[in-house]
C-alpha cells in the first residue's frame, strides 16, 4: 500500500512493489528513428559507420585510427562471400600500426587453444549464428 | 560503485582485432578465433566516460554484431590464407612484418625524419606556428573534442594547449575512487578500480597516444599533441592567432575554448593572512589530491567548507580516515543539509545523517565570518558566534569559469551564469566553439545553462568536436552526473536538479523481504521520527490511479531508493535516480519529451524502482 505526503513544495510517495506491478499508463512520445541529432550506435540508420560512436573508445581517434577505419570500413562494406576476406591487407596494416603502440594496444598472449574447432563452434552457437546474420545482411 | 553500462572498446577491442591476424604459431582453425572474441562483448565503461553513451541496447547490440562479424573476418582471413597461400610462406611474412615494425619502433620514438615527415628535425620549431585545430585547455572537454575531431576528420591535426602540467585526465576519481584505494602508492599510480573491478588510470590515454607538438604538422596521419604548462593569454579572432604566456604565437583554422574554471575561495579566507592560505586547499587538480592526501595523514583535524558535490564527497572520503586513524573531519556550509542546493530538503537531511555516519562532523547553517591563527591551530568564527578549531581548511565553494580570454577575443560573457555565451551549437564565432565548465550554452529543451560536471565536459566536448568538423548539431543529448556518499547514498541525475524547484519523489517502500541495507542499519538517529512527525502533519491523498488508502510511514521505511522528479511549469526538467542505476536512458527520454504528465507515479513505474 502506498502513501503520500507533502512537505512544502515537495511531494513524497512511497510505493510497494505490488503498487508498481501494474503497467504504467504514462505516455512517452514516439522516437523519431531518423532524428539527425540523436546519438547513434556504431551503424547509422543509413548503414554508414559512426566513427564518433563512444563504443569505439579511442580506436578511431588514436594513432592507428586511420588503419583501424580503413580495415573496419573494408570489412563493413565487404561483399565477398566470406565477408572481409578482401580486407587482409588493411587488417595487416592495422596490426602493424598497433604493434608500434604496445601501451595503447596491449599485446596479450593467450594460452588456451588445442580444443577441437568443431567443439568450439558448438560452444558458441549464438556467436556463430549472429556472425552468419551479419555476413548475410550487408 | 559503477553501474552504468555502455559498450566501450579501447584495449580489449584492440585485442580482439589483433587476434584477427593469424598467429605465427599456427592456430588450428576458425573455431578458436570465434571463441576468443567473446571478450569484448562484455566490455563496459566506468561512469567516467559513460554518459556520452548511445542508447544502450542499440549501441551494445551493434557493437556485438560487428565484433562477432569481425570474428568471421578473422576466420575468413585465416581460412582464405590457409587455402590460397602457402601457409609457411605466410607465417614467415607475418614474422618479418612484426620484426620490421619492432625495429622501426626502437629506431624512431622521438623523431625519425623518414617516418615522420621530410623536414629535418632540427628545422622544426618546438611549437608549430599553425594548427588546423587548436584546443585551449587540457581537461575533459578538450580531450573529448580532440577524440571526436579525430574520429570524424581523418588525419586531423589537433593541438591542445593546457595550463596543467599533466596530460588530460578525468577529475571525478580525485574526490571519489582514489580515496578508497587500497594501494598505498595511489598518489603515484593514480589508478582506481572501476565498477567492474578493472583498474584504470585517471589519464585518458598514455603518453604514447599523443604526438610531440613539433611533429604535429608532419606526422603522416595527423594526431593529437599537447603543450603542457602553457597558457593562452591573448586571442586575436580577426587574425585567428593566439599568444601563449611565453610569447609564442599560433594561428588556427578552428578553435575550441575549454578553459574550465578555477575553484572559488571565500572572501573571509582571502582577507585572512598568508599563514592561513598555506593551510588552505582549493581542490581541483592532481596536485591538490596529492597534497590533501598527505595532509590528511599528518594533521589532527580538517574542516571542509561547502556542502555541494565536491565538499560532500571529500568529507565522506576523509571521514573514512577519521575512523581509521583518529582524524577529525568537520564539514560546514550555509544550507540546511548536504547537497541542499540539489536535493529536496527531506532528502538532504536524510543524506546529512548518512554523511555523519561516515564519521563527519556535519555543521549545517554555518556561515564563515572570519578565519585566524590561534596558537598552532586555525580558528574559524561563524556568523552565529560558534567557533571551530581545526588544522587545515578545504574550501569547496564552487567554481569560477575561466573567461579571461573574453576581453582580447571580444567574446560575450553571460551576466547571469558566467562563462562564454554560445549558441545551441556551442559556437561563439564562426570558427570558435566553447565547451565544458566555461560554456554558457543554449539548451533547446531547458533553456540557457552552464553546467559544471564531468559528463557535461564529455558530452559538450564531443559535440563541439563534431561541430568543428561540420556536424552543425545542437546540444541535444543531455549530460548526466553522479555522486556517491558512503555506502547508502549513490545517485545519478540529469537535467535541472535545483532544490528550489517543486519535486515529486517516488520511493520504494521497504517490506520485510525487500529492506534496503540502509533501513536495517538505521538505528534511530532521529531522522526517521522526524519524517514520521512531518508525515502525520502533512499527509495528503494520493492520486486515484495509485493505491487507495494513504498510510503513515512505518518503522524501517526510508529513502533507500527511488526517483525524484523536478518540475518547472508542470513539466519534468530534472530527474534524480536515487540508489537505482542503469536507468539513465529512461530519464533522458522523459526530459527530452518535455511533456506534462498527469501522474508522476505512473512515470515512476517506468523506472522499476523495486528492482536492482
Amino acid at each position: 500500500m502506498s502513501y503520500c505526503r507533502q512537505e512544502g513544495k515537495d511531494r513524497i510517495i512511497f510505493v510497494t512493489k505490488e503498487d508498481h506491478e501494474t503497467p504504467s499508463s504514462a505516455e512517452l512520445v514516439a522516437d523519431d528513428p531518423n532524428d539527425p541529432y540523436e546519438e547513434q550506435g556504431l551503424i547509422l540508420p543509413n548503414g554508414d559507420i559512426n566513427w564518433n560512436c563512444p563504443c569505439l573508445g579511442g580506436m578511431a581517434s588514436g594513432p592507428c585510427g586511420e588503419q583501424f577505419k580503413s580495415a573496419f570500413s573494408c570489412f563493413h562494406y565487404s561483399t565477398e562471400e566470406i565477408k572481409g576476406s578482401d580486407c587482409v591487407d588493411q587488417f595487416r596494416a592495422m596490426q602493424e600500426c598497433m604493434q608500434k603502440y604496445p601501451d595503447l594496444y596491449p599485446q596479450e598472449d593467450e594460452e588456451e587453444e588445442k580444443e577441437k574447432p568443431s567443439k568450439d563452434l558448438e560452444a558458441n552457437p549464438m556467436e556463430a549464428s549472429v556472425a552468419k546474420e551479419e555476413k548475410g545482411s550487408s | 560503485m559503477f553501474r552504468c553500462r555502455v559498450a566501450a572498446a579501447g584495449g580489449s577491442l584492440a585485442r580482439a582485432l589483433r587476434s584477427l591476424s593469424p598467429a605465427p604459431r599456427g592456430r588450428a582453425a576458425a573455431g578458436h578465433l570465434l571463441q576468443r572474441w567473446n571478450v569484448p562483448i562484455k566490455l563496459q565503461m566506468s561512469r567516467q566516460m559513460a554518459s556520452s553513451g548511445v542508447p544502450r541496447g542499440k549501441g551494445d547490440s551493434s557493437v556485438f554484431v560487428l565484433i562477432v562479424g569481425l570474428s568471421t573476418l578473422g576466420a575468413g582471413a585465416y581460412v582464405y590464407k590457409t587455402l590460397k597461400e602457402n601457409k609457411e610462406r605466410f607465417t614467415s611474412r607475418v614474422t618479418t612484418i612484426t620484426t620490421r615494425s619492432e625495429e622501426n619502433e626502437s629506431a624512431t620514438s622521438d623523431a625519425d625524419p623518414a617516418s615522420r615527415g621530410t623536414a629535418a628535425p632540427g628545422a622544426r620549431p618546438e611549437v608549430p606556428s599553425h594548427v588546423p585545430f587548436l584546443l585551449i585547455g587540457g581537461g575533459t572537454a578538450a580531450f573529448a573534442a580532440a577524440r571526436s575531431i579525430r574520429a570524424r576528420d581523418p588525419g586531423a591535426r589537433v593541438l591542445i594547449v593546457s595550463e596543467d602540467p599533466a596530460l588530460p585526465y578525468m577529475r571525478p576519481p580525485l574526490s571519489k575512487e582514489l580515496w578508497f584505494s587500497d594501494d598505498p602508492h595511489v598518489t603515484e599510480t593514480l589508478r582506481f578500480k572501476q565498477w567492474n573491478g578493472k583498474e584504470r588510470s585517471i589519464y585518458f590515454q598514455p603518453p604514447s597516444f599523443y604526438v610531440p607538438a613539433r611533429d604535429l604538422p608532419f606526422v603522416e596521419n595527423g594526431g593529437v599533441a599537447v603543450l603542457c604548462g602553457k597558457k593562452v593569454v591573448h586571442m586575436d579572432v580577426r587574425g585567428n592567432v593566439v599568444k601563449l604566456n611565453d610569447g609564442t604565437q599560433i594561428s588556427y583554422d578552428k578553435c575550441l575554448i575549454a578553459t574550465g574554471g578555477s575553484p572559488r575561495n571565500l572572501p573571509a579566507i582571502e582577507r585572512a593572512g598568508k599563514d592561513i592560505q598555506q593551510r588552505l586547499t582549493l581542490f581541483r587538480k592532481i596536485e591538490d589530491f596529492k597534497n590533501l592526501e598527505k595532509i590528511s595523514r599528518e594533521v589532527k583535524s580538517i574542516t571542509i567548507i561547502g556542502g555541494g558535490f565536491l565538499g560532500s564527497e571529500l568529507a565522506c572520503a576523509l571521514g573514512r580516515r577519521a575512523r581509521t586513524r583518529g582524524l577529525e573531519v568537520i564539514q560546514l556550509f550555509p544550507e540546511n543539509g548536504n547537497m541542499g542546493k540539489v536535493l529536496p530538503e527531506y532528502l538532504s537531511s536524510w543524506t546529512t545523517e548518512k554523511v555523519r555516519r561516515e564519521g563527519v562532523n556535519v555543521m549545517p547553517n554555518a556561515v564563515v565570518k572570519s578565519v585566524s591563527v590561534c596558537g598552532n591551530r586555525l580558528m574559524i568564527k561563524l556568523k552565529d558566534g560558534r567557533k571551530v578549531e581545526t588544522d587545515h581548511i578545504v574550501a569547496a565553494v564552487g567554481l569560477e569559469p575561466n573567461v579571461e580570454l573574453a576581453k582580447s577575443a571580444g567574446l560575450e560573457v553571460d551576466s547571469d551564469f558566467g562563462g562564454f555565451r554560445v549558441n545551441a551549437e556551442l559556437q561563439a564565432r564562426s570558427n570558435i566553439w566553447v565547451a565544458g565548465d566555461a560554456a554558457c550554452f543554449y539548451d533547446i529543451k531547458l533553456g540557457r545553462r552552464r553546467v559544471e560536471h564531468h559528463d557535461h565536459a564529455v558530452v559538450s566536448g564531443r559535440l563541439a568536436g563534431e561541430n568543428m568538423t561540420g556536424a552543425a548539431k545542437p546540444y541535444w543529448h543531455q549530460s548526466m552526473f553522479w555522486s556517491d556518499l558512503g555506502p547508502d547514498v549513490g545517485y545519478e541525475a540529469i537535467g535541472l536538479v535545483d532544490s528550489s524547484l517543486p519535486t515529486v519523489g517516488v520511493f520504494a517502500k521497504a517490506t520485510a523481504k525487500d529492506t534496503p541495507k540502509s533501513a536495517t542499519e538505521q538505528s534511530g538517529t532521529g531522522i526517521r521520527s522526524e519524517s514520521e512527525t512531518e508525515a502525520e502533519a502533512s499527509e495528503v491523498a494520493i492520486s486515484s490511479s495509485s493505491s487507495p488508502t494513504p498510510q503513515v510511514p512505518k518503522q524501517g521505511e526510508d529513502y533507500g531508493k527511488g526517483v525524484i522528479f523536478y518540475l518547472r511549469d508542470k513539466v519534468v526538467v530534472g530527474i534524480v535516480l536515487w540508489n537505482i542505476f542503469n536507468r539513465m536512458p529512461i530519464a533522458r527520454k522523459i526530459i527530452k519529451d518535455g511533456e506534462e504528465h498527469a501522474d508522476l507515479n505512473e512515470v515512476a513505474k517506468l523506472f522499476n524502482i523495486h528492482e536492482d
